[in-house]
């Protein structure tokens, strides 16, 4: 046997001198193990070997039929910045082609970011706990319910219907399979019914779920802990990481569990992954806290040191009986997200949202002063609303996709009551020109 | 040594303004109290983090022998395409017009792996390997289903398995039968008819195992398991030993996933993101998550179906780790990637010749892609001894104490990336610990020694967790 490329490192003459070792005339002596009419015989079906230049000008090509535009879309994946350094960090080896920090003593690197970000995530949240992170919003958001379900040994939620329908979704195929019911809480004009609420709150319930800002962006404003507590349910709240720089927390919203999508705080959209779930609760819960956790103790010789603790909660101790299979997650979004806010600071991460906060209320503002822009509620929102637009919104956005720009998202699509209705969003990213491009854009269609 | 937390640095209390000027107001009961995070110049956030990283050990270093974890080299060339700003700049919800090159990337990556794997179709949907179990499971779930075949309920898993597979059942809501393995680490065909019943929805296989060894006896399993009514799912966490060799369809598996992280090189990450791919024959495609891809008419679409399983990601799956594990296929193409199985396999087998005079061969038989001791041979020191001692030498150790069948176990993956030079260095490392356990075990019993912390008080971490900055000052 002869190979002849460069991600393999054997000569013909070392793999001779290993089969003579192992006592064999031919590597595939070694596979006789495998029923011989299951061996592969003919050629696979495959393109043939590419050199490095022959394949990034190929993989260009590809990369060249997408197309690069100017959002004004949201809806779960926002459009932001990611500072060079936190290129620079993560892209290091000793982070990037790391294993899981299953060996303490030459993982302290991995282990203390996730400390640092589990802090982050406890800051910015106000919870107790955080774990080292979840596949995204709408998987954190599942296991944050299967967390309530195991506490509270109730198998029916009640989840706001103003929740990103992407993340219900998810929610309905976890929990369908796991036999919980979920029963919806109606909305008038665009935030949850704290009556519907009330109506269906009953003592099978296991928790209420709330995402704010909501899917339509607006900021839920109701008071349900006492409620819930009363009644022995569990208050989950789903919130963008990013927006609790200013918005009011999960914490003194006095939530039991936090969790969502972290995304926007300099994760690239890449036609939606890899993102950041995080998940964080009450230290009542933390036994019920899925995933990997790290945590500071010391060294024999006293240092101080991080590791990975309490796995008497994971699926590789647990097995059958564990309430989450979660093994691998997104530890490297963890760590590009904790440099972001590290990056930015305070200062940075408050100054932007207010930046988003202002272009976003300046692009609404522009928008109602057209004729063909109507406002539909007067909620409070940060960085993204629903506006009633008069015409043809699909019409309106192939006329801005003209001009390379993504528009909003037809409401129509999520339901037949939001007919002539659109999602947009707009944050720091965008400059005043963009916006005002957009508007000179919109004006121009009859 | 640099011991810093980033919130133990001064605060610099810098302030980046924004220079638009429109000024709105945001209602204060909408508002935090208060955000206590640092302000810090960008050198000291970037020497803090280089300075951490420098505490890590990566795979560009050297040898990573992880057994079940696949630790092979990751070309550059998948990081420099994965970050394209023609990649990352992408709205997941843009219009399909504008987005057919990643699409093209999920419709040919499914190509390659079902080529690869004899599926007859891929969803990228999964974020990691765990997810895909559970997807697959669901998968099955949904099959049964919809044939209304209610009482499968139960699904059976070799005592061998990994951690997740059982878990991954109950997160579906299946029960799990665990089967007894045989002497030589196979599963007991006996044990298997014993428990096939009319409850019984699949089984789940690695094969090879994670004892390391082909399940020779695959075809009547196969059959067993298919004349029961049963399917069967293929954990791919094993996938790097049979890859261009043999195929799991060919072999009468309906169901399985692929770690893109372990056998198509893209990189751990220190733990993700990873990418849990499933394939499924074609009377299963129907079930798979939405959405799915087509190509149709030259163009590429998305599709839903209403027999699918649901939705099981925000969007559609970690779409750049996809596209590393597609360039590195594209990369080694038909005439290479045969060879993946095959050295992978020769390499593991040149460690397990070399090493069995002084640890003890778990299974004395041809290994695949990873062998298994059951710690040292004269049992002078313990597998953990052994493994803390390999960080003195500046390797990572092997997987230890898994797979459970074996007390002491320690399980070498040394994947087809390392040359036989590498090998020599590791085997003769391994042989002089095992000497050095003969001699003076207090070396081994102390160690690691020359590492940036010693061994950690992990009961101490559990007992007062400690799980966040502010937990330290109280």
């Amino acid at each position: 046997m002869q190979v002849n490329h460069r991600y393999f490192p054997h000569t013909k003459k070392d793999i001779e001198e290993m089969l003579t070792i192992i006592g064999k005339n031919k590597v595939e002596e070694l596979f006789e193990s495998i029923p011989k009419s299951k061996l592969l015989n003919e050629e696979l079906d495959l393109p043939s070997s590419l050199n490095e230049l022959d394949l990034y000008k190929k993989l260009e090509d590809i990369g060249n039929l997408n197309k690069r535009l100017v959002s004004f879309l949201g809806a779960g994946a926002y459009d932001n910045y990611t500072p060079s350094a936190v290129k620079a960090i993560a892209s290091r080896q000793e982070f990037l082609t790391s294993y899981t920090p299953y060996q303490a003593e030459i993982s302290q690197g991995t282990l203390q970011y996730i400390f640092e970000f589990q802090s982050l995530v406890c800051e910015l949240t106000q919870m107790d706990a955080s774990n080292a992170s979840m596949y995204d919003g709408a998987t954190a958001t599942v296991e944050a319910i299967f967390m309530a379900v195991a506490h509270t040994k109730r198998e029916k939620v009640l989840i706001a219907n103003t929740i990103n329908p992407n993340t219900l979704e998810v929610i309905k195929t976890y929990l369908k399979y796991k036999n919980i019911e979920i029963v919806l809480v109606e909305s008038t004009n665009f935030l949850v019914s704290l009556d519907d609420l009330k109506q269906k709150l009953d003592s099978d319930i296991a928790a209420f779920v709330l995402q704010t800002p909501n899917f339509y962006g607006y900021l839920e404003d109701i008071d349900v802990k006492d409620l819930l507590e009363a009644n022995k349910s569990l208050y989950i709240v789903n919130a963008p990481l990013c927006d609790l720089a200013v918005l009011k927390s999960p914490g003194e919203m006095k939530a039991d569990i936090a969790c969502g999508e972290a995304q926007s705080m300099g994760l690239s959209l890449s036609f939606g992954g890899p993102y950041l779930g995080y998940l964080a609760c009450k230290n009542f819960l933390l036994r019920k806290l899925p995933g990997r956790i790290v945590g500071l103790t010391n060294d024999i010789e006293g240092r101080r040191a991080f590791v990975l603790t309490l796995q008497a909660r994971e699926q590789h101790i647990k097995r059958e009986k564990a309430s989450s299979n979660i093994c691998s997650n997104q530890s490297l979004m963890a760590l590009q997200v904790l440099l972001y806010a590290m990056l930015m600071g305070k200062n940075g991460l408050v100054n932007y949202s207010y930046d988003s906060f202002n272009k976003a209320h300046y692009f609404y503002n522009e928008l109602l002063k057209l004729d063909n822009f109507k406002k539909v509620t007067d909620n409070e929102f940060f960085k993204e609303f629903v506006v009633m637009y008069t015409g043809d919104i699909e019409k309106l956005n192939n006329e801005l996709l003209n001009n390379n720009i993504l528009g909003g998202l037809n409401l129509e699509k999520i339901s037949n009551e939001l007919k002539n209705q659109m999602l947009l969003c707009i944050n720091y990213t965008k400059t005043k020109e963009e916006i005002d491009n957009f508007i000179n854009i919109v004006r121009g269609i009859k | 040594m640099y011991d810093k937390l980033i919130f133990e640095i001064k605060d610099k209390d810098i302030v980046e303004k924004s220079n638009f000027t429109e000024k709105y107001n945001i209602n204060k009961k909408y508002l935090r109290e208060d955000l206590d995070l640092p302000n810090l110049s960008e050198v000291d956030v970037v020497r803090h983090y280089t300075n951490l990283s420098l505490k890590n050990y990566g795979v560009d270093q050297g040898l990573y022998p992880l057994g079940s974890c696949t630790m092979k080299y990751n070309p550059k060339i998948n990081e420099t395409v994965a970050s394209m700003d023609n990649f990352v700049k992408v709205h997941p919800m843009q219009p399909t017009s504008t987005t057919q090159g990643a699409l093209k990337v999920y419709y040919e990556t499914s190509k390659l792996l079902s080529s690869l794997t004899g599926m007859s179709e891929f969803t990228f949907n999964p974020f990691a390997g765990a997810h895909g179990e559970a997807v697959g499971l669901m998968i099955i779930k949904e099959y049964f289903i919809k044939k209304n075949d209610l009482k499968r309920n139960k699904i059976i898993i070799p005592d061998s398995a990994h951690g997740t597979n059982p878990a991954s059942c109950n997160v579906v809501g299946f029960e799990t039968i665990e089967i007894k393995s045989n002497s030589n680490g196979l599963v007991d065909l006996e044990a298997l008819k014993a428990v096939l019943d009319d409850t019984v929805a699949a089984i789940m296989l690695t094969n090879p195992n994670t004892v390391g060894i082909f399940e020779k006896d695959i075809l009547e399993i196969s059959a067993l398991v298919h004349n029961n009514g049963s399917l069967l799912y293929y954990d791919g966490a094993n996938l790097n030993a049979i890859l261009g060799v043999a195929r799991p369809a060919d072999m009468g598996f309906d169901v399985m996933h692929i770690n893109l992280h372990k056998t198509f090189s893209t990189p751990h990450g220190g733990g993700g993101p990873g990418s849990g791919p499933v394939g499924v024959v074609s009377k299963l495609t129907k079930y798979l998550p939405n959405p799915r891809v087509v190509y149709e008419n030259g163009k590429y679409e998305f599709f839903k179906t209403k027999d699918s399983i649901g939705s099981i990601s925000s969007f559609y799956g970690n779409f750049s780790v996809v596209l590393k594990a597609y360039t590195y296929i594209l990369a080694l193409g038909k005439e290479n990637i045969m060879n993946v199985g095959k050295l992978a396999v020769l390499n593991a087998n040149y460690i397990k010749e070399a090493l069995k005079e002084d640890y003890l061969l778990a299974i004395d038989s041809t290994c695949m892609h990873e062998v298994v001791f059951d710690g040292l041979k004269d049992k002078t020191a313990t597998t953990l001894e052994v493994a803390k001692r390999l960080l003195d030498y500046g390797y990572h150790p092997p997987t230890i104490y898994f797979p459970l069948l074996f007390h002491q176990a320690l399980m070498i993956e040394p994947t087809e990336t390392e040359s036989k030079d590498t090998l020599d260095s590791f085997i003769s490392v391994m042989k002089r610990i095992a000497e050095e356990a003969r001699n003076s075990n207090e070396l081994l019993k102390d160690a690691p020694h020359n590492t940036t912390v010693r061994r950690l008080d992990e009961v101490k971490a559990a007992r007062n967790p400690i799980l966040k900055y502010k937990d330290i000052k109280i």
